[in-house]
């Protein structure tokens, strides 16, 4: 694993995002440079109430990833609802309406597989609460591409089933509190 | 990250695909094309993206099981409602001066656009000027497309997106339900013609007033996008509107300055005066 300044986060998250990303996001600090994307599973008729909500709480630019969009550093994307979010090879962003994979779109999955892909050892991906098993498969691939993976300690975690998860996955996963993941992603890159 | 193996054999793929049979997949959006490129090859059961090439090189039945994967057929009618509540409340209005229209679904699947577009037209008072084209490279959507018969359990969904998107009928009035299916009318369809085309490897055919492409350049990257505007600006009758998916923008697109935002929250753009 290399993590450097040319790193870049990938986070999924279900039940219990809301307060999970609120104690990690709004403490990276600004003149951070890694981009950051993220999938939250929300109901797919909803619009995105996440980004105003991160918005007013961040230093960093919150917004929603769109098709085509090339990776700014210190930017955090959102996936749309109802569309998978993946990363191109040449760092820009892709959605898609592909099904739902482990019945979500988008799936942390698609996005953490894409995103191993296209950037190998420097990625972290960082798997938090819920109550599915999404990103166990996505957070397996960041480490067999030699990626950095964090879970969120099943003991703090609102929900549980998505950390066990991820860590039966991928057992040297680092295992953090919420404040540990915090502080870890903010020594990242940081300019 | 350095090419991988497998990156390369995707290539290769893509290339014998072309030559081979001209379907033309070199400039999807490669994460995605990826991703079901594996998929195939586990379901199918190769062991490399190599094996599963020579096969379909050598055996033209392969053909069809691997277009299901490599294109998305992922539909519902009214989808996204307020698209079609827009087109009934700001664009009919301007379709219903001209004595007769043309209309052009591209990339429509198993068929759910259209005949939402169909109802549309229907309850507008325009389905009878109107002549539609509904084209798509995956055979066997088009084959479903032209018979109009879903499974009844997605039916609720389409009632609900039907209703949302300012409906006068009721869906029920345009189907059959029989056998656990739904089939809608021939009624629908007497004015659709149904044909392949591609955005990608083919040219401009009719005169059209409205264009709807939803959700099929996203899988393109941004050349192959500009090749499929290109074609709608080549295909729009002056004044003439184009609707996308809701995550999809002439943003990238070398003709964008030939389009006016119409209604830019449902990414409806119409064709500028020359
Ligand atoms: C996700 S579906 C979209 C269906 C419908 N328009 C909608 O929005 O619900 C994408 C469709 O585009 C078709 N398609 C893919 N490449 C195409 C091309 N080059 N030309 C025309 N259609 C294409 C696929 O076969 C598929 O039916």
């Amino acid at each position: 694993m290399n993590v450097t300044s040319s790193s870049t986060v990938v986070i999924g998250a279900s039940a219990g995002a809301v307060q999970a990303l609120l104690a990690v996001l709004p403490t990276l600090p600004a003149g951070f440079t890694a981009p950051v994307l993220v999938v939250v599973h929300v109901p797919p008729d909803r619009d995105n109430v996440l980004v105003p909500l991160l918005q007013a709480k961040c230093r960093l630019t919150v917004k929603e990833a769109e098709d085509k969009e090339a990776l700014a550093p210190g930017v955090i994307y959102f996936a749309p609802s109802d569309y998978h979010l993946l990363v191109e090879a040449d760092r820009t962003l892709a959605l898609s309406t592909d099904e739902p994979v482990n019945y979500s779109r988008p799936s942390i999955d698609v996005l953490f597989e894409s995103a191993a892909d296209a950037y190998g050892e420097n990625l972290v991906g960082v798997i938090l609460t819920g109550a599915n098993h999404d990103g166990a498969a996505g957070l397996k691939a960041v480490v067999e591409a030699g990626g950095v993976a964090i879970v969120q300690s099943p003991a703090e975690a609102y929900a549980t089933p998505m950390p066990h998860a991820a860590l039966q996955a991928s057992p040297t996963a680092l295992i953090m509190n919420l404040d540990a993941i915090a502080s870890y992603l903010s020594s990242l890159g940081a300019a | 990250m350095s090419e991988t193996i497998e990156d390369l054999e995707i290539q290769l793929l893509l290339e014998a695909l072309y030559q081979r049979y001209h379907y033309d997949f070199r400039h999807y959006a490669r994460a995605s094309i990826k991703r079901r490129l594996t998929q195939a090859r586990g379901q199918l059961g190769f062991p490399t993206i190599s094996a599963l090439q020579d096969r379909v090189l050598h055996d033209p039945a392969m053909l069809p099981r691997l277009l299901d994967f490599l294109t998305v057929q992922v539909s519902e009618m009214f989808r996204d409602p307020s698209y079609f509540r827009a087109l009934r409340e700001h664009v009919l209005p301007h379709l219903r001066t001209y004595p007769s229209l043309k209309v052009w679904i591209a990339g429509c699947s198993a068929g759910e656009e259209v005949y939402s577009l169909a109802i549309l037209f229907k309850e507008e008072g325009l389905y009878d000027r109107t002549i539609f084209y509904a084209t798509d490279i995956n055979p066997e959507a088009l084959a479903e497309a032209e018979a109009g018969v879903y499974a009844l359990d997605r039916i609720r969904k389409f009632t609900e997106n039907h209703q949302k998107s300012g409906g006068k009928s009721s869906l029920s009035d345009y189907y059959t339900a029989a056998y656990g299916r739904a089939a809608f009318d021939k009624g629908l369809r007497s004015r659709v013609v149904f044909s392949d085309h591609s955005l990608v490897t083919d040219a401009v055919f009719a005169e059209m007033h409205l264009i709807s492409c939803r959700n099929v350049m996203i899988y393109f990257d941004r050349t192959l996008q500009d090749r499929a505007i290109g074609l709608f600006r080549g295909s729009l009758t002056r004044k003439g509107f184009l609707g996308l998916g809701s995550k999809e923008s002439l943003r990238f697109s070398s003709h964008a300055s030939a389009f006016a935002e119409f209604l830019p929250g449902e990414k409806i753009y119409q064709k500028r005066e020359p």
